[in-house]
């Protein structure tokens, strides 16, 4: 904490009244209003909270919020003691076990509460997350490093490259694994990113996020940060891979294919799924068990190749009905490489696209369609609709995911400018992104 | 019967914490109906909750423990009761308003004075109870107060708060089963200044509390829906909080004992001080005596020694007779070491020293520990028959509670027992577990919204039970009984929706039912539905008010039958006039030697036998009325 007094979150008439009693964020105030006495530790104020109220602790621990008038007094009766941030000695490292890298990019997947005025700030060291997660201890050697603190949905292209050049390094200097922690929204894409930057892995790269905080006692993060770690440590395969839970209990967690993953729910802990593909292994008691036969088997003289550029001029276009054909154009006139259709159906848009879409394909622009049906492979021989947007050189995408399609395209602009090169990367299954059968059991569930 | 104490003298005091359900149309944080389920469960997930570190470092050692010994907690569900929000799936939705409202009336009926702004807080509870390791809590309003006779109570705050999920049991493998239908219900937590004197005066106080949130008209009633808990506290002895009581009668009794108790404790820590054995005098040395009883007769030690298991035993030096002692009714020293290390080893008891020979276990076997363990005719010995660790850890509990025997009374969380003596729960939690719920945001309270509640406050118990007496003619015993009557607004609706007199259909609610239930009857069978029916039927003449009791039995007997099907199968339907006027008229001349030997005086008589062959059948008045009517036709 700085030296500076800290008035987080307070704003306006009653950031004045504050600063007047000379109080700041845990000292203890007392709030004087039409003979009413309240007395506690100020507490911060929400950024989204209105400029009307003081929000205290009670003794009794209850936090409330008062609403300061012209005859509302604040003092200061107490200097709050600073929270001092316990410092956690590291275990005894055993030099027999794995050694695995975690990278955090800003998926808070340990961290600790300061009850006092209700913070919670992220356990990111190799110490904090051998204290808050002890069971690490047993499965592998950590080192942490914080490359990112970002919220996921604001991680960009530029940010896989770094994440990409990261765990190179970390693999260069022999770990045995590389754990990457993300915020859950977008791990799907930087998973799928990651697939193609790093290829030909030596050892096992995994994602790993939670869907309920660190900071509460159900959070599913020590699970999954226990399930990832194992993987890591001890899987017998070299991929890009995504842990999660399987279900809503604390049981298992799955490991996801990087290119076939995707997150389907807005807050279950099981909300990643293997779309159109099977499970790479599960973890179960700190043990991994493979559920596909034919995998790259981890070996650690094996070569990384990595390829982590990518280019941003490409865009994933929703089909809708009576979706304005401008949306394309407009791709055409910002010069835009690529852009991928989620098409309805078997990879359908309507007749009024048509134009737009020919004009794209005239511009040298790589069109590629997937599915907003999520489940399946796209099919476009089926019906007039499909023949006609093939006739206009729209490239079909088979089974792969959209979100896989328009990071695919991405990084194989970061590769090539060359229109033939681009189309003939787009349609080479590189890291698995197409399933060459569609099996007939699981449907997202 | 508790002992005779001067509890002024001694320095007593409580405080309580009374929480009742509130009859909501949904639960506090989502849209779920606030009901619980018989059936077997449609859904079931396993999680494990881990305590989260404080910024200090600090976790609740218990909770903490819990974790450790790998405690899994099997959940139970079905559609119709919870949503992702129970499950801790999906976020909470905002604070319940309705639940809010009902509070904030409650709040003001005890005078005290709403927050400006609600701030929902997460309070840490990992035992299993709620999903998400926390119970989510708010103060709504602070500094109210209650009156008993003349002592004012002073109210410290009115709180809303979920309602936790329901323990189902235990299973094999460290696995504790709840269901999580109950949890979310919304509840009111009335919580009083640690300012009552005396047991009497705890009843009374949640009384009065009772009351007022009855009055709201918006409180769930019946078994389970209040729970009180009570901290306790004697000069020298210790606060000891008590969760959990259901009934209000028990209260007094729960705050006897644990007086007793701390008492009987105080004591022994005397008595121990003058042997002056010390607390490091009591060491952490557990000796693997399953030797001696590879033979034994003792049947729960034989089956954990089939199993493998070892019998390991603990010295207590100066202890021996101190463990036998009675603490309050069938409740020892030694019991106290039983509770702790079932809870902290798992194990499902303890011998002691003080108890043996006995369970099969031989003199012998008792002089053979003694040697083994080294101990004198003054030392207790405590021994436990499991695995290795769980054996360990139970003892570790004993020779902590026996070092704390030595110190006097040791602060405790307890848990009622049926009678009102209390049993270790666990240890009290530390103070460092509040932080703010993120997921909901502060609900701010305005002046015209308070006052909009204010002007329709329900009218306060006192005010009840003046109307009550006024506008029914009740008396002051029977208007007392329906204030505090689960039933008063159903006396009120049956009044106003027939011509029974009040006072018979309050006796009837009252004392009636009591009576029903004393002799076993299962009352609470019968609908509040069925009841109005009954005196319709009484108000449209069908039926007597003599019936009722009756009907009320046959109907708690027949449970999902009509009130009709009642009076059909009991054959009481009233005779028409017609048919009253026949029969009458037969008696009189199957008794006309009777009549003209006593002329007038023979009413009574003829009327106990119209009566002995009609009851229920006929309103007395009018085979009064007919049987004059008739007795004078006959002598004419
Ligand atoms: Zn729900």
């Amino acid at each position: 904490m700085s030296e500076k007094k800290e008035f987080l979150g307070y704003k306006g008439e009653v950031l004045e009244t504050i600063k007047k009693a000379e109080a700041e964020i845990g000292d203890i105030i007392r709030v004087t209003k039409n003979e009413e006495v309240y007395e506690g530790i100020l507490i911060p104020r929400s950024e989204y909270g209105d400029e009307k109220h003081v929000v205290i602790k009670l003794r009794s621990g209850y936090n409330i919020g008062i609403r300061i008038t012209p005859n509302t007094k604040i003092e200061k009766i107490g200097k709050g003691a600073k929270p001092a941030f316990a410092p956690t000695s590291s275990p005894e490292q055993n030099p027999k076990l794995p050694k695995v890298a975690i990278i955090s990019t800003g998926g808070t997947i340990a961290s600790r509460v300061d009850y006092r005025t209700g913070a919670v700030r992220p356990a990111l060291t190799a110490s904090d997350l051998y204290s808050v997660v002890p069971e690490l201890a047993n499965i592998a050697r950590i080192d942490a490093q914080i490359l990112l603190s970002l919220f996921s949905e604001n991680i960009i292209p530029k940010h896989w490259t770094e994440i990409a050049k990261a765990v190179a390094k970390q693999i260069a200097e022999g770990v045995d694994g590389v754990l990457i922690a993300h915020g859950t929204d977008t791990m799907g894409y930087t998973a799928a990113a990651l697939s193609f930057a790093l290829q030909n892995l030596p050892v096992p790269v995994i994602l790993v996020g939670s869907q309920r905080s660190a900071d509460r006692p159900s959070s599913d993060a020590a699970t999954n940060l226990i399930g990832a770690v194992t993987a890591a440590a001890k899987a017998p395969f070299a991929e890009v891979a995504l842990a999660m839970h399987e279900t809503p209990s604390d049981t298992s967690i799955t490991l996801h294919k990087g290119t076939k993953v995707r997150k389907c729910h807005t807050s279950r802990r099981d909300t990643f799924k293997s779309v159109n593909a099977q499970l790479i292994a599960k973890v179960e008691n700190h043990k991994v068990t493979m559920l596909i036969e034919d995998y790259r088997k981890r070996d650690p003289s094996r070569k990384l190749v990595l390829k982590p550029e990518f280019d941003e001029k490409v865009a994933l276009i929703k089909s809708y009905p009576g979706m304005n054909p401008a949306v394309i154009d407009w791709c055409v006139e910002n010069a835009y490489r690529g852009i991928v259709l989620e098409g309805t159906g078997l990879g359908h848009v309507g007749r009024y696209c048509f134009e737009a879409i020919r004009s794209a394909v005239k511009h040298d622009i790589v069109v590629a369609m997937t599915s907003q049906c999520i489940w399946g492979r796209v099919n476009m021989n089926v019906y007039d609709q499909g023949r006609d947007l093939l006739a206009l050189g729209v490239i079909p995408l088979e089974d792969m995911l959209s979100e896989t399609a328009v990071v695919k395209l991405m990084w194989i602009f970061g590769q090539t400018r060359d229109m033939e090169e681009a189309k003939k990367l787009l349609k080479t299954n590189i890291v698995g992104e197409f399933s060459p059968r569609t099996l007939p059991e699981k449907s997202g569930e | 019967m508790p002992l005779e104490i001067d509890y002024e003298k001694i320095g007593l005091k409580v405080g309580l914490e009374i929480h009742q359900q509130l009859d909501t149309s949904a639960k506090l944080f989502c849209n779920c109906k606030p009901e619980l389920f018989k059936e077997e469960p449609e859904i079931t997930f396993l999680r494990r909750l881990r305590p989260t570190q404080s910024e200090l470092g600090q976790i609740d050692p218990a909770a903490y423990f819990e974790f450790q010994k790998g405690v899994k907690i099997l959940y139970e569900a079905n559609t119709a009761t919870s949503c992702l929000v129970e499950m801790d799936e999906e976020p909470p939705h905002p604070l319940n308003m309705e639940a809010v409202e009902i509070v904030l009336a409650a709040a003001l009926m005890m005078k005290a004075k709403p927050v400006d702004e609600i701030h929902v807080m997460r309070k840490t509870v990992i035992d299993g109870s709620n999903t998400t390791g926390f119970q989510r809590t708010c103060v709504i309003a602070l500094n109210g107060e209650v009156k008993t006779g003349k002592k004012i109570v002073p109210i410290q705050y009115v709180s809303l708060e979920e309602d936790a999920a329901r323990k189902m049991g235990e299973e094999e493998g460290d696995i504790i089963r709840y269901r999580i239908d109950r949890l979310g219900i919304p509840l009111i937590e009335v919580a009083t200044a640690p300012v009552i004197n005396s047991p009497k005066e705890a009843g009374e106080v949640a009384l009065a509390i009772g009351r007022i949130l009855r009055a709201t008209g918006k409180v769930k009633r019946g078994l389970g829906t209040i729970r009180q808990d009570l901290n306790i506290s004697i000069p020298n002895g210790a606060i000891i909080e008590i969760k959990g009581v259901q009934e209000l009668e028990l209260l007094r009794f729960v705050v006897e004992y644990e007086v007793q108790r701390q008492l009987n404790l105080l004591k022994i820590s005397d008595e121990l001080g003058k042997s002056e054995v010390k607390e490091e005098d009591i060491k952490e040395e557990f000796f693997d005596v399953t030797e001696i009883f590879k033979q034994t007769k003792c049947k729960v030690v034989h089956k954990a020694l089939d199993r493998n298991q070892r019998v390991f035993a603990v010295k207590l030096p100066k202890f021996k007779g101190f463990l036998k002692r009675e603490l309050v009714p069938n409740f020892r020293l030694g019991t106290e070491m039983a509770y702790r290390a079932r809870f902290w080893g798992r194990v499902g008891g303890i011998f002691h020293t003080d108890e043996l020979p006995a369970y099969g276990i031989t003199a012998e076997e008792v002089e053979e520990l003694r040697k083994a363990v080294k101990a004198d005719e003054h030392d207790a010995i405590v021994f436990v028959a499991d695995n290795p660790e769980n054996a360990k850890d139970a003892l570790k509990a004993v020779v902590e509670r026996a070092r704390e025997a030595i110190k006097g009374v040791p602060e405790e969380t307890r848990a009622p027992n049926p009678d009102g003596t209390t049993h270790y729960m666990r240890p009290r939690p530390g103070a460092a577990r509040m932080y703010p719920e993120t997921d909901i945001p502060p609900v701010q309270i305005t002046e015209d919204y308070i006052k909009q509640i204010g002007s329709r406050l329900p009218e306060l118990p006192e005010q009840k039970l003046q109307r009550l007496m006024k506008e029914y003619r009740l008396n002051q015993k029977l208007a007392k009984q329906i204030l505090d009557s689960e039933h008063g607004e159903l006396f009120e609706t049956i009044v106003k929706e027939s011509r029974v007199s009040p006072t018979t259909v309050a006796v009837f609610l009252t004392e009636t039912l009591k009576a029903l239930k004393r002799d076993g009857i299962q009352i609470e069978k019968v609908s509040e539905n069925q009841i109005r029916e009954i005196f319709k039927s009484i108000n449209a003449g069908e039926l007597t008010k003599e019936t009722i009791p009756d009907m009320v039995v046959w109907l708690s007997k027949h449970e999902n039958k009509s009130v009709q099907e009642a009076v059909n199968s009991l054959g009481l339907k009233i005779i028409s006039e017609d048919e009253l006027r026949v029969f009458v008229e037969k008696v009189v001349v199957d008794n006309r030697e009777l009549i003209q030997e006593r002329g007038e005086d023979s009413f009574g008589i003829l009327m106990g036998i119209i009566m002995r062959d009609l009851r229920g059948k006929v309103n007395a008045a009018l085979a009064s009325k007919v049987l004059k009517e008739k007795l004078k036709e006959f002598m004419e």
